[in-house]
């Protein structure tokens, strides 16, 4: 119950006008960085950083985190309506996103990703509020074995799911690692893979990957079909959004599941990009008629963008309570915490509480602000698509190639982006799935440094995957992804020899 | 001491003259601070903590950009540094890793590709233990490792980097062995010895502070020739001042420190050198540099020209040894 007298304490703290208007502005320009691919949330908080460093810390982490939530839903909003994810946790919301719009259901959509999206993040933030003291201690268990385990699940949930043969499945995935491992490796201490480019030094970035997979791949199959999108001639109306508001109840088990989803995937490190994909995955695997998703199945929306959000506001916890950056945003602001005076660590909620406490209120003020800044939106960008495609279209091209020239200010991203257009679009000819790709390349390397340090504990014996209740579980639970679909089927073949045979 | 400080603020007064009057070289244009880590690494806090200061007392006229060039290690903003050969517009901020990196991997940049500025602080590497392991003292600790070979694990950054490095040298000098562990950078070194996952680990003081705080992990003994500044108490009444030195505690290994650098591109006007040599002098003067510093647990050293040359050419021989008998050194 200290907590909640706590989080009243933060209330006070946060709701004075200037710190809303600091909201507002910040949910604003996070939108704007948002929508445009390759100037993502962690780009934004950079640029906005040394503005903070005369602000006091409250109101300049209020800043901060108004932006990261402004840019985490302007992100959907071009998964949506131009197949280009503005952050890795919105690679998902493309698959049925985008068919939504291409039939006209683009304010649908977008209002379905938005309202879900604010009930993950709220999900998540009252985890907070109620357990933070818990689930401190409890991610201090997590080492390389569990990390790896957590990633083995997400990876094991994901096979077997599209409709492309599992073979196409592995060779999309092995792409997605070979990418992964280019540059660094931190575990051994060498450079791997770049051939002595000085370019390739850095790796090849997840962003300039999928402005080119989705955003490039995409137009060229467009102009392929005939220059324009097919949803030039939906109405957009805001009466629209409030009927997908009073439809989204019907979705509450979604809902649920995606929550809880999220906010175990933002405290043990899987981080948002791998809980949206396993919210997906699991949600197809749970629907009565899976064949609907990938076409327009707004369960496909609404699953994980609640728990891409819910697990980017629970991530928000290890980040205070341990110091680690759950992503690279975190990364980012946590710079900022020490350059405004503050060490993240177990003790920041005892030496600071104004400001932890003020940072969690305004984390379930900004996003309601954000909900409802972005919800006034949805009609003005739902119209976008009724501009014919010969104006879009080039835009949509020069915005990508903007967009991939800002992630990291390299010319050689440009080519790279171009490159991964033309195999974008020969991937979809030949009918070869690219989410497998991308989520290889997210999480690959990290899956890769926590197995190979779990190889180095042990000494080279697989049974670390076995040594503690923790870790036998999660491998249990990734076995068990693994091979559901096998035993489903083997469950049918059987039950169909039964029924031949009664007859 | 009143007389010393006046003539302290007259030199200061008569530099800051002397400076105005030469003005030999100015930034025309924006100036690109390069970060040679990733955003909130000990690099990108050092880069950044400059900047507001810089900015805060208008020590240059133009704008500062910071960008983050983490790749490789640092090597990508090496390498980009490297690019701009000649041009004095574009400072790149790194730690020992300049000089360091290129022995170890094939990288694209050699130290001779960066002209060095200025060093502005030492930052202090410490043994850490779990704070409930049962050692009072650094050779207690040792002992036990001894004792049992390859059976104890000390975590720390990445492969052939400085945690590796000490690790290595703490292995010469007192005849153990630990199984090494590479995570990702400090901060994951840390929550990783708090959750009782690794016995040990070779932390600046700043990756380990917030766990110290809370009692989760204990120092040891800092590898410094002299104890760390006093400080307000950290846990139990104990700050940093109060670690013994390493050699103090038994652990004959007087030194390892790592200088935080700023360099520029090979080819550089010298007067551009001298101007950011100056301006980073002014920086360590002011209060808000003291405050950051201390707050750190880092040690301030200012040095520029010889100081910094002497610096590099005795750090940069104590690394290549031990980077030898490993054998890191790339081919």
């Amino acid at each position: 119950m200290d907590n909640l007298a706590n989080l009243m304490h933060g209330f006070s703290v946060a709701l004075t006008t200037h710190h809303l208007l600091l909201m507002m502005a910040g949910v604003l320009l996070g939108v704007l960085v948002g929508v445009l691919p390759g100037l993502g949330a962690p780009n934004g908080v950079s640029l906005l950083l040394p503005l903070t460093f005369s602000m006091d810390p409250v109101s300049a982490i209020i800043l901060l985190t108004s932006l990261y939530w402004g840019a985490l839903f302007g992100g959907s909003t071009t998964s949506i309506l131009f197949n280009i994810p503005g952050e890795p946790s919105s690679v998902a919301t493309t698959f049925d996103g985008h068919p939504m719009a291409k039939q006209g259901r683009a304010t649908e959509a977008l209002s379905f990703a938005f309202l879900s999206a604010g009930f993950g993040a709220l999900a998540g933030v009252i985890l907070i509020t109620l357990l933070s003291g818990w689930v401190a201690k409890f991610a201090l268990r997590f080492s390389s074995p569990e990390y790896f385990a957590v990633y083995f699940m997400t990876f094991a949930s994901f096979i077997g799911l599209g409709g492309a043969s599992p073979l196409k499945t592995i060779v999309s995935m092995g792409i997605g690692f070979t990418l992964a491992s280019i540059g660094m490796d931190s575990v051994s201490g060498n450079v791997r893979l770049t051939y002595e480019f000085d370019v390739l030094l850095a790796g090849v970035s997840f962003l300039i990957a999928v402005i080119g997979l989705f955003g490039i791949g995409e137009l060229l199959l467009t102009m392929e079909e005939g220059l324009k999108f097919e949803g030039v001639a939906a109405k957009v109306r805001i009466r629209d959004v409030v009927l997908t508001a009073a439809k989204l109840p019907r979705y509450w088990l979604a809902l649920l599941r995606s929550s809880l989803i999220g906010i175990w995937m933002g405290i043990t490190p899987g981080g948002p990009t791998a809980a949206s994909f396993m919210s997906y995955a699991m949600a197809k695997r749970s629907s009565r008629n899976p064949a609907k998703f990938g076409k327009g199945e707004p369960e496909g929306v609404i699953a994980p963008e609640t728990a891409d959000h819910a697990a980017g506001s629970a991530a928000m916890l290890p980040m205070l309570a341990l110091g680690i950056p759950g992503s690279a945003t975190a990364a980012v602001m946590m710079g900022g915490l020490m350059i405004w005076g503050l060490n993240p660590g177990p003790t920041l909620f005892t030496d600071r509480p104004d400001f932890v406490w003020g940072l969690i209120a305004s984390m379930y003020l900004g996003n309601v602000v954000a909900v409802v800044v972005v919800l006034a939106t949805v009609p003005l960008f739902a119209s976008i698509l009724r501009i014919p495609f010969s104006i879009i279209g080039p835009v949509i091209v020069v915005i990508c190639f903007i967009g991939a020239y800002t992630a990291a200010g390299k010319g050689f991203d440009i080519w790279l982006a171009l490159i991964f257009g033309l195999v974008g679009y020969v991937f979809k000819k030949l009918d070869y799935p690219i989410a497998p790709l991308v989520l290889a390349m997210v999480i690959g390397d990290k899956a890769e440094d926590a197995f190979r340090q779990s190889m180095i504990f042990s000494q080279g014996s697989l049974s670390i995957f076995w040594s503690n209740p923790l870790v036998t579980t999660l491998m249990a639970i990734g076995l068990t992804l693994l091979l559901m679909p096998l035993i489903g089927r083997a469950a049918l073949s059987l039950r169909g020899r039964a029924t031949a045979r009664s007859d | 001491m009143k007389t010393i400080s006046i003539t302290a603020a007259l030199a200061g007064a008569f530099a800051l003259g002397a400076t105005s009057a030469a003005q030999a070289w100015q930034p025309t244009k924006p100036v690109e601070f390069v970060v040679t880590s990733g955003a909130g690494g000990g690099t990108d806090n050092f880069a950044r903590m400059i900047q507001s200061i810089i900015s805060k007392h208008k020590l240059i006229d133009q704008p500062i950009v910071v960008v983050n060039k983490g790749g490789g290690s640092g090597a990508e903003g090496y390498v980009y540094g490297k690019g701009a050969k000649g041009d004095p517009n574009r400072v790149i901020f790194g730690t020992n890793n300049a000089y360091l990196l290129p022995y170890v991997a094939k990288l694209g940049y050699k130290y001779s590709d960066l002209t060095p500025v200025a060093g502005l602080a030492l930052d202090e590497f410490l043994l850490w233990v779990k704070g409930d392991a049962p050692y009072a003292d650094a050779k207690a600790y040792l002992d036990a490792v001894k004792a049992k070979p390859m059976g104890f694990k000390m975590g720390g950054s990445q492969s052939k980097d400085t945690d590796q490095t000490l690790t290595s040298m703490i292995q010469d000098a007192t005849g153990v062995k630990w199984i090494y562990v590479p995570f990702q950078g400090g901060s994951a070194a840390a929550v990783q010895l708090a959750g009782g996952h690794i016995d040990s680990n070779v932390n600046n003081p700043n990756e380990n502070i917030g766990q110290w705080k809370a009692g989760q992990v204990k120092p040891l003994c800092v590898f410094s020739p002299v104890r760390l500044a006093k400080s307000d108490p950290v846990f139990e009444g104990k700050g940093w001042g109060d670690i013994p030195t390493c050699k103090e505690a038994g652990l004959p290994l007087e030194t390892f420190q790592m200088p935080r650098t700023v360099w520029l591109p090979a080819e550089v006007p010298a007067d551009a050198v001298a101007f950011y040599a100056d301006v980073l002098e002014k920086v360590s003067k002011t209060p808000e540099w003291q405050e950051f510093v201390g707050r750190t647990a880092q040690t301030a050293k200012f040095m520029k020209g010889q100081d910094l040359a002497d610096f590099v050419a005795k750090d940069d021989a104590a690394n290549k040894k031990v980077f030898e008998n490993e054998g890191w050194v790339a081919k």
